[in-house]
């Protein structure tokens, strides 16, 4: 009951955030907080394959970067008043923008998934890195959408009743968005599903035993995972308004996996600890020197090498040993 | 009666070593065949062809009359084949209950469901009690399989094995490591099993083997010498040849 | 075909490059099964140290030794101090524990030398053109790159076949629990090969300053065109290292070329170039997708 409370606090802390920064005069505050609880999303869905599936990608900023693109590409033709492929209208409607999102970016996590795992180890880690950097350089190279310099999307998209221009709106937006997504996240994980891939990811060759072709159930969370990190992405151009290739660049899928281990692999919270850690961390290393990389680099093998099971872990430990 | 399981000449070569050699037998529904041969014998290769991890080079595998022999594992547990691991290979992570009720879930089929909740599939955890009552685990039930002792883990794998409810069980090894008494209770869990489902028992157990199976086929060198009941075996002399020196282990 | 051949040229020393640091990294992977992703670090080291030494002495060949030594200490204090807590650790934490060196050893030159990049002077003797057939000359530092490369390959070679040292290192990348159970001195045999694999990532940084600029963040663009050749040869084998080193950067220099010319003809001259350069810059990571899906393992598993 201690981490209901605990959660429902935090719940109301997080709503009430933009009166603390407009009280507090504090406005960078509501894009950070925006800015983690998007990331929180995206390594949340990178969770699920890593943690609960055991399935290390390291270019889940692929779809990131693809559901970041539907927006913007969809935005552009909507601003041109073009076709996209010729018969596609352009919209800036929320209510089409997000779901086109999610299916885009679980259809090419479909593609992606069926070829990369039919590998393994170290081989999956590299496969699932070239398609990212494959289609990091496709975006770099057309020009219609801006090249490396990305699309600039000028206008928020629109909600009905909602005006979402004004940023705590917006912010009250993926709020809500990213409340409901961890809810279903973790109904995901107690489900029929979520429980064989789990048995997957302890022991494969136990669950063929037991009849599970682990391939097909695998390729699904997989879909699942980039379908998520594609609706992160999909709020993350509307936060900033602005899609670049940089979205899908691999070190931002390095940073994805360091907010997750940072947090606690295999947890449900954890890697919104290990984003809100991360961002904030950047933030502040970033306001005392230029030279943050350098804290960030030992603070990163510090915890690698120094813990166990992240900042999960710690509040665990903390909070009493309850799980 | 048609044989549940039907092996004809099958072969498995790894480089120039013949590890599976012409190799057929058959074992009949509610039947124990039993599986013998000293250490290096090809026993577990054999097995791992049966369920499906290895490919053989020729021969073929029915099981109830269907041709197994180039399908999948889970393909050939769909069909109705059970195994359980020499080492025992079980959900370290989750607890006896939750493992036999994966074994449950997977058998009753809804996997893909990611919307359900699976603590509430009454069907499920009702089954798995109903296969726990009454065993040497009922009572360790919620603890996790890494802290079970070895015995324990064998009993397990055999729990988890009927849970799928299989026509045919590949038993590999059921009795390795276990103590007399923990023994004496498998051959008893064994002994109830083989009214449910036909049993190929691979044992080096002489006195587990002499005391359930209702057939032996004793393999040497990946072929198999000789095959008949208990007492045939027993006093064949290619098979005291073929154990010359581990003689009293026969007896 | 001049033309051609030159950027056959061109593609050989990229790929010689490419085996140099491939060489380490399978290695490094392949026996101690650790992801080294600050294996590009080493090479900036190596470019930085033997540049400066060069610079400051006026001669080419002082900063040879600099950048081997450099590059070859930095890498022990490296396993020593970071790679041999990873050993036992999944794939995961490798990469996230070097990645963080990574950043570490990057701000680090930026705070030291600032983001200003640097050129090597080339050699006195290599700093013409050698008419490599009548009416192709060709920088013969280019040519010296790559007689290095295939003598790295070669002395590689005869090392791997020739010695026990060798023979440790093909059954620890076939079998490294067989290794541990010989009673072999396995931290040694480790701390070697982290060595020897930090020694050719710091003398192909150093050779690539005269060609490429010497600059942060140089080691991460080689390191994932490394990683490809790694995983296409076969993690642990020298030989997959060659073959794939210098097939692809044969074929990524040549896409770069000839590609966006070829596009030109079927589109626009802007659009072309951007696309060409697009596909071009796949091209390495298609090949590596389709390399796997066919064998999963790579061209040359070792052990298999």
């Amino acid at each position: 009951m201690n981490s209901r409370i605990l959660a429902a606090v935090l719940l109301i802390l997080l709503a009430a955030l933009p009166f603390i920064a407009q009280a507090t005069g504090q406005s960078a505050l509501l894009s950070l907080a925006s800015r983690i609880l998007i990331y929180g999303m995206a390594a949340t869905s990178l969770n699920f394959v890593l943690g609960y599936g055991g399935m290390v990608s390291f270019g889940h900023a692929a779809f990131f970067g693809i559901g970041g693109y539907v927006v913007g590409i969809l935005y552009h033709h909507a601003d041109t008043e073009t076709l996209f492929w010729g018969f596609i209208p352009g919209t800036t409607q929320m209510l089409i923008t997000l779901p086109a999102a999610i299916l885009v970016s679980g259809a090419f996590a479909a593609a992606i998934g069926a070829l990369s795992l039919r590998t393994g180890g170290v081989q999956f880690i590299m496969i699932t890195l070239a398609f990212a950097q494959m289609l990091f350089f496709l975006f770099v190279s057309l020009k219609t959408y801006g090249g490396e310099d990305g699309i600039i999307v000028r206008r928020t998209n629109e909600l009905p009743f909602l005006n979402t221009r004004d940023r705590a709106v917006m912010y009250w937006v993926v709020l809500a968005i990213t409340v409901a997504f961890a809810l279903g996240l973790r109904r995901l994980t107690k489900s029929s599903f979520g429980t064989v891939i789990s048995g997957i990811r302890q022991n494969e060759r136990r669950m063929a035993a037991l009849g599970i072709p682990a391939y097909r159930y695998k390729l699904f969370a997989f879909i699942l995972s980039g379908m998520g990190a594609g609706l992160a992405g999909a709020l993350m151009v509307n936060v900033l308004r602005f899609a670049s290739p940089d979205m899908m660049h691999w070190t931002k899928s390095g940073e994805l996996m360091i907010m997750v281990i940072l947090g606690g692999v295999g947890t449900l919270v954890g890697p919104f600890l290990g984003a809100a850690a991360l961002l904030s961390l950047e933030s502040v290393l970033a306001s005392w020197s230029e030279h943050w990389p350098l804290a960030m680099g030992l603070i990163l093998l510090v915890v690698v090498l120094g813990t166990r099971g992240g900042l999960m872990a710690l509040v665990t430990r903390l909070t009493g040993g309850r799980k | 009666m048609t044989a549940i399981l039907k092996i004809e000449n099958l072969v498995k070569r790894f480089g120039g070593l013949v590890a599976t050699d012409n190799v057929s037998l058959e074992v009949m529904p509610g039947e124990i065949h039993a599986l013998i041969g000293p250490n290096g014998a090809g026993k577990s290769t054999l097995i791992n062809q049966l369920c499906g991890e290895l490919q053989p080079n020729e021969g073929a595998i029915h099981l109830a009359g269907r041709d197994i022999t180039h399908l999948p594992v889970p393909a050939r547990v769909d069909l109705g084949l059970g195994r359980t691991f020499q080492i025992t290979s079980l959900l370290d992570e989750m607890t006896v209950r939750e493992n036999i009720g994966m074994a449950v879930q997977v058998r009753e089929g809804g996997n893909f469901r990611i919307w359900d909740a699976l603590r509430k599939r009454r069907a499920i955890w009702d089954e798995t009690d109903r296969l726990l009552a009454g065993g040497q685990l009922a009572d360790r039930a919620d603890v996790a399989v890494a802290d079970l002792s070895h015995g324990e883990k064998k009993q397990l794998e055999l729990l988890v094995a009927m849970a799928m409810q299989p026509r045919l069980l590949l038993l590999d090894e059921p009795m390795a490591g276990l103590g007399h008494l923990e023994s004496q209770q498998m051959i008893g869990m064994l002994r109830d099993i083989s009214k449910e489902a036909a049993i190929l028992l691979v044992e080096h157990d002489m006195e587990a083997v002499f005391a359930l199976a209702d057939r032996i086929s004793v393999l040497v060198y990946g072929r198999i010498i000789a095959q008949g009941s208990v007492d045939e075996i027993r006093n064949d002399p290619a098979v005291r040849e073929a154990y010359l020196g581990a003689e009293d282990e026969l007896c | 075909m001049i033309l051609f051949l030159e950027q056959l040229l061109n593609g050989l020393q990229y790929g010689v490059m490419l085996f140099l640091l491939a060489a380490g990294l399978t290695l490094i992977f392949g026996i101690m099964g650790v992801i080294n992703l600050a294996h590009g670090s080493l090479y900036m080291i190596g470019a930085y140290a033997g540049t400066l030494a060069a610079m400051q002495t006026g001669s080419f060949w002082l900063g040879v030794p600099v950048a081997l030594i450099a590059a070859a200490l930095t890498g022990l204090v490296m396993e020593a101090v970071v790679i041999r807590r990873l050993y036992a650790r999944d794939h995961l934490d490798q990469v996230l524990a070097t990645f963080g060196l990574i950043l570490f050893f990057n701000q680090s030159i930026i705070l030291l030398f600032g983001r200003q990049p640097m050129f090597t002077q080339l050699p006195d003797l290599f700093s013409g053109a050698v008419e490599v057939i009548p009416g192709l000359p060709y920088p013969s530092y280019r040519l010296f790159i790559i007689a290095v490369g295939l003598l790295v390959a070669l002395g590689l070679y005869l090392i791997i076949n020739r010695t026990r040292i060798g023979m440790l290192v093909r059954a620890g990348s076939t079998n490294r629990e067989m290794v541990r159970a010989l009673g072999v001195d396995i931290r040694l045999l480790y701390t070697l090969v982290f060595g020897l694999g930090a020694l050719l990532a710091g003398l192909a940084g150093f050779l690539a300053g005269p060609v490429l600029a010497v600059q942060v963040g140089m080691g991460e663009q080689i390191l994932l065109s490394t990683f490809v050749v790694v995983v296409i040869g076969g993690v642990g084998s020298i030989k997959g290292a060659f073959v794939a080193g210098i097939s692809l950067g044969v074929i990524d220099t040549m896409l770069r070329a000839f590609l966006p010319g070829m596009l030109r003809q079927v589109m626009a001259g802007p659009e072309a170039d951007a696309l060409g350069v697009g596909i071009s810059s796949m091209g390495i990571y298609l090949l590596m997708a389709l390399v796997l899906l066919v064998r999963p393992k790579g061209l040359f598993m070792a052990g298999s």
